[in-house]
């Protein structure tokens, strides 16, 4: 586990804790209003057959996030 | 009371808005554009139990009242009665999504702060069983004291709990404005649904997850993926064309029974060749809108859209687009007008109006007669397969010019902010044929709105350039030449008249008809059409084309298939099959006198290119004016594409004298 810094690492079916959300203010504000927020649990789902994005989990919502941004979503 | 009561209906995106508006206003609905935004404003109006009427305005799908794109800034004006096109609603109605309360609330609960009445109606509770969440809406309307409605809109389960609701005076909700940041906000919410939503702690596999496990599959994705495709074009292409057929029919018919009523001039040549002509260009590509509709309607529909923009997504991010926009860029190698329609399913104004100016550059259907003709002009010799790989060739060149220009655009329209992609992929769902159906039945009609004035106007235009000015002197001797012709052509159909007199005639109406074709050549090269395609020589021999080819190119900027016919009225005289028309065009020699061919393959070569980029259609310029709100964006798309097509056909007829 302590391998694990960002969201874009987790594997299929794993979860996590959020963090901080390292980007851009409306951007990290986005995130938030959809509920990705320190503290809240998200699950990784699936890769898209090309790699990218990624499928998470977040409250009861499915929200694919592209890797590069996942990249900035940290895990506690 | 005297006016009808305004509802607003609000919520995030793929909450099933549409759905709850259809069934509250059935097809007494409006679609139009807010003025100034490229944004869809839809009202309807649906009556309550008292039998009295009601508005509703559905507002653009939005996550938060702090606007992050100018759909969500609509909605934000809208509800703060800030936008002078439309009234300050009455009361709103709040539509959230039973499997997610929590974020749904935090818009729901930002409108409650607006001090509107507001009525709650919380949807997909189906979905949500399935995901084991239960949630008690009694509670949640004890605490707020407004309606809180449990609703599967798209099964029409709770309309009448809500038909209550809409029925009652509106009331405001009790709820104390969240002082602070988004955690704040969703603290608050937390505690408002304290108690009030039971999640069931077993880990679930829903009927989705067992759907996405074939249909975003590496290899079985794909393969559904290209079969859906392939069966949406061969719909178009083939299906199309028999409905098509029809329309094309039923528009000659009206022409031939205006001719055969009214009196020969330029009124009945307008009426029959601008108008019923013009019109008749536009409706003939109504079926393939209504199909394309039909499957991008369903797949929005049952929520496959969105995995398609899923596996899709890193295809499209290289050139910057994202995965959303690829089903309108594939809808255009079949029309880009239903193409550029299509954008509306993409959130980001940018990335919208980039894959709208892309979009022409798509090889459209109607490309297909102009490359077939060249193509056959250019290797008189040469096999189907040697023709299929120039045909293949060109579909390269527009699918790489498509990134190009994407990738051009991208680095031209600088972003407020670095876009953050977020593909929200909702349950699946079976769809609903009535709403796809609406949904055709609304594009349609917006398309042979829209695009219909503003084409029927241009089309006019352009029949008057190919007609006037006119020449007294042709026109005396055409009408000379037809009295003539009709003279001996009652001799020749006449049953008393001798054998030789037969002959004679028949060698008049041979020479009379020969005559007029002629003499309609020249017409043409008189009008203002043809004094344009004198006028551009000068600039598109460098690309080798002489003038003649110049009114082929002047004309197909209405339309890419009037090429064939406008040849054909050059060349000829007279319409005429199109086998004839390339044999005349073969022999045709260039006037510098060297006898060479004026269609060689470097000029065929050089046209080619010059089709694969030029913006040539009017209906798809009304189009871009329609969607983007403005003719700044309708023009630059003209220039831009009609400048680049010159300088690659330049480019191509130049470099290709190295190697021919």
């Amino acid at each position: 586990m302590s391998d694990l810094h960002h969201i874009g690492q987790l594997s299929e079916g794993e979860s996590a804790e959020l963090g901080s959300v390292e980007l851009p203010e409306a951007a990290a504000e986005r995130l938030a209003e959809m509920g990705m927020l320190p503290g809240a649990s998200i699950r990784m789902i699936r890769r898209a057959p090309l790699g990218c994005p990624i499928e998470f989990e977040v409250g009861g919502a499915r929200l694919a996030l592209r890797r590069a941004d996942a990249a900035q979503i940290f895990v506690q | 009371m005297s006016s009808p009561r305004t509802f607003a209906l609000v919520g995030n995106p793929n909450t099933g808005k549409t759905t709850l508006f259809n069934a509250l206003t059935g097809l007494r609905q409006k679609v139009a554009n807010y003025p100034g935004v490229t944004v869809e404003k839809k009202t309807g109006i649906g009556r309550n139990r008292h039998g009295e009427e009601f508005t509703v305005i559905d507002l653009p799908g939005a996550y938060s009242l702090e606007a992050k794109s100018p759909d969500e800034e609509v909605t934000r004006a809208v509800l703060h009665g800030e936008r002078a096109d439309t009234p300050k609603p009455d009361a709103v109605l709040c539509l959230v999504d039973a499997s997610n309360l929590e974020r749904h609330l935090y818009l729901a609960t930002q409108v409650m702060e607006l001090d509107l009445p507001v009525i709650v109606v919380v949807n997909k509770t189906d979905t949500a069983e399935e995901l084991g969440i239960t949630v008690a809406t009694k509670k949640l309307e004890e605490r707020l004291g407004v309606p809180v409605v449990p609703m599967q809109a798209h099964a029409r389960v709770g309309m009448e709990a809500l038909q209550v609701a809409l029925s009652a005076e509106p009331a405001k909700a009790n709820w104390k404005p969240v002082e602070g940041d988004t955690a704040a906000r969703y603290a608050a919410i937390g505690k408002l649904l304290e108690g009030a939503v039971a999640h069931s702690e077993d880990e679930r596999i829903t009927p989705s997850d067992k759907w996405d496990r074939v249909l975003v599959h590496p290899v079985f994705g794909w393969l559904i993926l290209f079969g859906i495709l392939g069966g949406l074009f061969f719909t178009l292409f083939s299906l199309a064309g028999y409905p098509m057929d029809l329309i094309d029919g039923a528009f000659g018919w009206l022409g031939e029974q205006v001719e055969a009523r009214m009196a020969e001039g330029d009124l009945r040549a307008l009426i029959t060749e601008g108008i019923i002509g013009g019109v008749g260009g536009v409706v003939i590509f109504l079926p393939q809108i209504l199909i394309l509709f039909f499957f991008i309607g369903l797949m929005e529909n049952t929520g496959y859209l969105a995995r398609v923009s899923f596996m899709m997504d890193r295809l499209m991010a290289g050139v910057g687009l994202n995965g959303k926009a690829f089903v309108p860029l594939l809808s255009s190698y079949a029309c880009a007008i239903p193409g550029i329609m299509a954008t509306r399913t993409m959130e980001s104004a940018r990335d919208r109006l980039i894959t709208t100016l892309i979009a022409p550059i798509t090889s459209c259907s109607a490309r297909l007669p102009v490359y077939v003709m060249l193509i056959a002009l250019m290797l008189p010799a040469g096999t189907a397969g040697q023709k299929a790989l120039v045909m293949l060739g060109l579909y390269v060149l527009s699918i790489l010019g498509v990134y190009a220009f994407a990738y051009v655009f991208n680095r031209a329209f600088k972003q407020t902010d670095k876009t953050l992609l977020v593909l929200e992929l909702p349950s699946y769902q079976r769809p609903s044929w009535r709403e796809v159906g609406m949904e055709m039945f609304d594009r349609g009609k917006i398309f042979l709105r829209r695009a219909g004035t503003v084409i029927l106007g241009l089309s006019i235009v352009l029949w008057a350039l190919t007609t006037y000015p006119k020449d007294p002197k042709i026109e005396k001797q055409l009408a000379d030449a037809e009295a003539v012709l009709e003279e001996q052509q009652q001799l020749l159909d006449s049953k008393s008249t001798e054998q030789n007199q037969r002959e004679e005639a028949g060698n008049v109406v041979e020479a009379k008809t020969k005559g007029i074709q002629k003499l309609t050549r020249k017409q043409l090269a008189h009008s203002a059409a043809g004094k344009l395609g004198h006028a551009i020589e000068p600039m598109i021999e460098p690309l080798g084309y002489d003038w003649r080819m110049g009114i082929g190119l002047v004309a197909s900027f209405a339309a890419r298939e009037v090429f064939v016919s406008t040849m054909s009225i050059v060349y000829l005289g007279e319409e005429a099959e199109e086998d004839s028309v390339r044999e005349r065009m073969a022999a045709q020699k260039r006037d510098d006198g060297t006898g060479k061919p004026a269609y060689d393959v470097r000029t065929c070569l050089s046209l080619l290119v010059f089709y694969v980029f030029a913006m040539q259609c009017l209906s798809t310029v009304a189009v871009t004016r329609r969607e983007t709100n403005s003719w700044r964006w309708a023009i630059l798309q003209v220039v831009y594409l009609t400048g680049f097509a010159y300088l690659a056909a330049l480019a191509t007829y130049q470099l290709s004298g190295f190697f021919v």
